[in-house]
């Protein structure tokens, strides 16, 4: 089926088979790899993408189902070569690690910061309770998005005795 | 190697820097395995065995053979080559005989992942069902089936393990310290009890992948997710017998390993099916559901531990039983039962040890490194034990643990004598306690009482941990200065999320004295192009190629002295260098930049010397030894990091419900190389230790077949999971030949969280926890058989009920 959709602003035109998932539209059709696989079942949120202004599970949609979509992922967050605000916060407050559930997690956390522009700790943790990361504990990308709203009050940082 | 150089004059080590794969990873660009395409790239996938032990009576794939788009399929019989990393014990694809649930029994390569599936489809095959060897405290029964009826048959590191053919134990490991008899005699009494953890999987968000390439001459091409790609290289090229200057192994960007990546996985089969399909790259990416069986997980553990210990509170004998459930294979689990054995007693000195560790071949899903690589499992039992001694003593835990701590003077289990710069637990467990108020309730938490219902426990517990390795572990560096006067490092330990590279970045930056940004070290590795390193495993990264990379930039310093000498007539005693050049000390005006030098130094009228500047640093572990194999005597540890941790939780008495309120860590590093990075390490590696102690772990049924292999059913921690309050402390004690005097933390904050985690809420409401991880229902269990004076034991009471299991003399 032709489907016609919108990714980071850029329309594209393309043939999906009505059995693959928007993740795999994305990383194969589209030449997006940005966006991750980690479970293919819905539960672990690093293919995370904005889909009409909210955050779905691509590897549960399917790209047919985005056809007149706009979508957001990963490679349009830094703008001409620059790091969004959000992403020099998690650069900032070591909220990076492998590197594998970020791109998920900056969604997440994208969406989250516009429905909500100071989102308390608790907003926070529910916005990325669907993104899981195996790496950082999730503590220094709590910070990260409190600073990128400008909540957070001092650089948490580590304890030398 | 400890520099001299006072703190405060250090312009990177012990700073907060940034990252430096950061931004890639920011924006999506940082190109993992699964990213990379190749032209004619096949896809493959794997056929696994829904039985735990099986016979493959018949097996059909001429169906799978004939379907349009397949290139190539194999069964266990099409490959005779044995693989393994210490024990040499496992087929490529299960011949004849099927000993774990999901091992692989056939494979295809098809030209999309959809004809994969379907030829997969149409392999027939037929199975006679055989009973599973399941239990590894069973392997005395002389009736169990044998996992490996050939095992006195394979190859393995003679030097190191022990396998036990005729029986299922995999290795035996012995460790004989002081006279275990005399020391329980001598005590005062003696308490023993059992402890065990399950399976567990890893979870690397990033699942295994690889695409293998077998070229005409047999060449090699490997690009995997692997944590060491020299060890696939090494282990490829024993296998096939194939030089291993034909073997090319590239590791991307890495989604996590934390163990599970280390050693060789899928490699090899991608390679067989790719030199059936005519060279044709093939790739297979692990599925989700396939990393909990195809892939392997964490060893169980059953783990008994008889004390004998004196009124005064200290530990006169101990002996140690392990009974580690290796599964189907020995992988890495046999050297987990050698570190955890030479470890087991955590850092407490005991002066009469015996440790009898035994890796017992299960029919389950085989077992590897895991972060902690055996400590989170023994600690567990350890610091269990710990606190049931001093409960029995009557003497306060924290003040039982520091009785028993190893301290300067002390000797390991091993034999090893501990000095200043060993490290400092002590300092680690005062730091905790003294961050968790531990001793005592708050004001605000008695409220918190009040208010919940719940009850507040508070513990610390303690850790150690050295690096797992061969006494002989080397790596190197290598920098190339470029034509800009930057530098370009070449070096082989990977970065698969810790964040070494941006420590080994700050310690080339210090040593040179030159800006961070202009030192590049990719994180993309590759055997063809990169020197050798052993592997990235056992938190002994930092310490060794920390040092090969203080040694590499002096001998890149050197090389310029060498040239600046020359061109500018002077002796390199009276040269200095800063940032941009070298000059002569009493005349600066006189000197040679870096861009100058970088690719050969020119004179005004052309003439030129010396040719392209680059530093090589190579290092290996000082003075290790093997163990001596019936008393464990030796020196095994490159350096020992201790820690701490301190853990508040709220028990909800009647449900058994809990909430972790606080957890404190505390870590010896001995010099924080980079602030950010030791917290992500902290942090990630405490709530890693949570999630193994809450709620993560396999369930079988009793034909041994995996019932939960997904999220839905092994849930890991989310962001709702973190504790409500983290605190990271570093102590630093330097290590005298670690860079700048530091050692790793990579594993060791997931080590001891399960046992502080019993602990605390032991002491909440007196559950008296033998196995983890601890679910809400444990709880309730415990709560259940609890002796209602349990909490509240006055001194004298103690001594009159511990009399009771006092042996008799």
């Amino acid at each position: 089926m032709k489907i016609t959709l919108t990714v980071n602003g850029k329309k594209y035109q393309r043939d999906a088979s009505e059995n693959k998932n928007l993740l795999h539209f994305l990383r194969e059709d589209l030449g997006l790899t940005g966006t991750k696989e980690g479970c293919g079942a819905g539960e672990c949120g690093a293919c995370t993408v904005i889909m009409n202004g909210k955050t779905v599970n691509s590897c549960l949609v399917l790209a047919v189902e985005a056809d007149g979509a706009e979508i957001m992922t990963i490679e349009g967050e830094a703008k001409n070569g620059k790091l969004s605000k959000l992403q020099v916060a998690f650069k900032k407050n070591h909220a990076v690690q492998c590197g594998f559930c970020t791109p998920g997690m900056i969604m997440s956390t994208r969406a989250l910061l516009e429905a909500n522009p100071k989102p308390t700790v608790e907003q926070i943790k529910q916005a990325i309770e669907g993104n899981f990361c195996r790496c950082t504990g999730y503590q220094q990308i709590i910070e990260a998005v409190q600073d990128a709203s400008g909540q957070l009050k001092k650089k948490e940082g580590l304890k030398r005795a | 190697m400890l520099d001299n150089t006072p703190k405060k004059d250090l312009k990177y080590v012990g700073k907060d820097v940034e990252r430096i794969d950061v931004v890639e990873k920011l924006t999506g660009q940082a190109l993992y395995t699964a990213d990379l395409e190749f032209a004619g790239m096949l896809h493959g996938k794997v056929l696994r065995s829904p039985h735990a032990k099986a016979r493959i009576k018949k097996i059909d794939v001429s169906k799978a053979k004939r379907l349009t788009g397949v290139h190539a399929v194999l069964t266990g019989k099409d490959l005779d080559y044995r693989v393994g990393l210490y024990l040499v014990d496992k087929y490529i694809l299960a011949r004849d005989t099927i000993r774990h649930f999901g091992e692989a029994v056939a494979a295809v390569a098809a030209e999309t992942p959809t004809i994969a599936q379907q030829a997969l489809d149409l392999i027939e095959i037929e199975y006679e069902v055989l009973t599973p060897f399941l239990d590894p405290k069973q392997v005395f029964d002389k009736k169990a089936p044998l996992v490996h009826p050939d095992l006195g048959e394979y190859s393995y590191v003679e030097a190191v393990f022990t396998p036990v053919p005729g029986t299922n134990i995999a290795n035996h490991t012995k460790l004989r310290k002081g006279d275990v008899d005399k020391g329980f005699k001598d005590a005062d009494f003696v308490f023993e009890r059992e402890y065990t953890n399950p399976n567990v999987q890893h979870v690397p968000m990033e699942t295994h992948i690889a695409v293998g390439k077998w070229d005409a001459g047999d060449r090699i091409t490997i690009h995997t997710s692997a944590q060491s790609p020299f060890t696939v290289r090494n282990l490829f090229a024993h296998s096939f017998k194939i030089p291993h200057c034909n073997i090319r192994v590239i590791t991307p960007y890495l989604g996590g390993g934390f163990g599970g990546k280390a050693g060789i996985h899928l490699e090899p089969l991608c390679c067989c099916l790719s030199k059936v399909a005519g060279g044709r790259p093939v790739r297979i990416q692990a599925t989700r559901e396939e990393e909990f069986s195809l892939l392997p997980c964490r060893s169980g553990l059953t783990y008994n531990i008889k004390t004998g210990v004196k009124k005064n509170g200290k530990i006169v004998a101990q002996k140690m039983t392990m009974y580690w459930d290796a599964g189907a294979y020995a992988d890495y689990a046999v050297n987990v039962t050698r570190a955890s054995g030479f470890s087991a007693s955590g850092p407490y000195e005991i002066e009469n040890a015996w440790v009898d560790a035994y890796t017992v071949y299960t029919n389950k899903p085989f077992g590897t490194a895991y972060r902690g690589f055996g400590h989170v499992e023994f600690s567990w039992g350890m610091e269990r034990q710990m606190n049931h001694v001093a409960e029995k003593l009557g003497i306060d835990p924290l003040q039982f643990r520091k009785i028993n701590a190893l301290k300067p003077g002390s000797k390991t289990m091993t034999g090893e004598e501990v000095v200043e710069n060993t490290g400092d637990v002590v300092k680690c467990m005062e730091a905790v306690a003294k961050s968790i108020n531990y001793g005592k309730l708050t004001a605000a938490e008695q409220a918190r009482e009040k208010k919940t219902g719940m009850k507040i426990g508070k513990s610390v517990v303690a850790l150690q941990k050295a690096p797992a390795m061969p006494p002989f572990t080397g790596t190197v560096m290598i920098l190339k200065l470029n034509e800009d006067g930057s530098v370009t490092g070449s070096h082989s330990l990977t970065d698969y999320g810790m964040g070494t590279y941006t420590s080994l970045a700050q310690i080339i930056a210090e040593v040179l004295r030159w800006p961070i940004e202009r030192i590049r070290l990719p994180i993309e590795n590759d055997t063809d192009r990169d020197p050798y390193d052993w592997q990235t495993v056992a938190s002994k990264g930092l310490l060794l190629s920390g040092n090969a990379a203080i040694l590499a930039a002096r001998d890149l310093l050197d090389k310029c002295y060498d040239v600046a000498a020359q061109a500018l007539r002077a002796q390199k005693c009276d040269l200095d260098h800063d940032a941009e050049k070298v000059f002569v000390k009493h005349h600066p005006k006189s000197h040679v930049t870096y861009q100058q030098m970088a690719v050969g130094y020119a004179y005004p009228n052309g003439n030129a010397i010396c040719g392209p500047i680059i530093g090589v640093g190579r290092y290996i572990a000082q003075g290790l030894t093997n163990l001596n194999k019936e008393t464990g005597q030796g020196n095994p540890a490159l350096d020992w990091t201790f820690g701490a941790h301190g853990l508040i939780v709220e028990v909800n008495e009647k449900t058994g419900a809990y909430n972790v309120i606080k957890v404190a860590s505390a870590y010896d590093v001995g010099c924080v190389i980079n602030e950010g990075s030791v917290r992500g390490q902290a942090i990630g590696g405490m709530l890693q230790g949570l999630g193994t102690a809450m709620c993560e772990g396999y369930i079988y049924n009793d034909k041994g077949q995996l019932l939960n292999p997904s999220f839905a059913d092994n849930k890991i921690p989310t962001s709702l999971d973190i504790p409500e309050e983290i605190d990271c402390i570093a102590i630093e004690t330097p290590q005298i030949d670690g860079p700048f005097g530091a050692r790793g933390v990579g594993e060791h904050s997931m080590i001891a969280v399960c046992g502080a985690l019993g602990n605390a809420i032991e002491q909440a409401v007196g559950a008296d926890l033998t196995h983890m991880p601890i679910r809400q229902e444990d709880v309730w269990k415990a709560l259940q058989k609890k002796s209602p004076a349990k909490k509240t034991i006055a001194a004298k009471g103690t001594e009159k009920k511990a009399a009771a299991s006092r042996k008799k003399k």
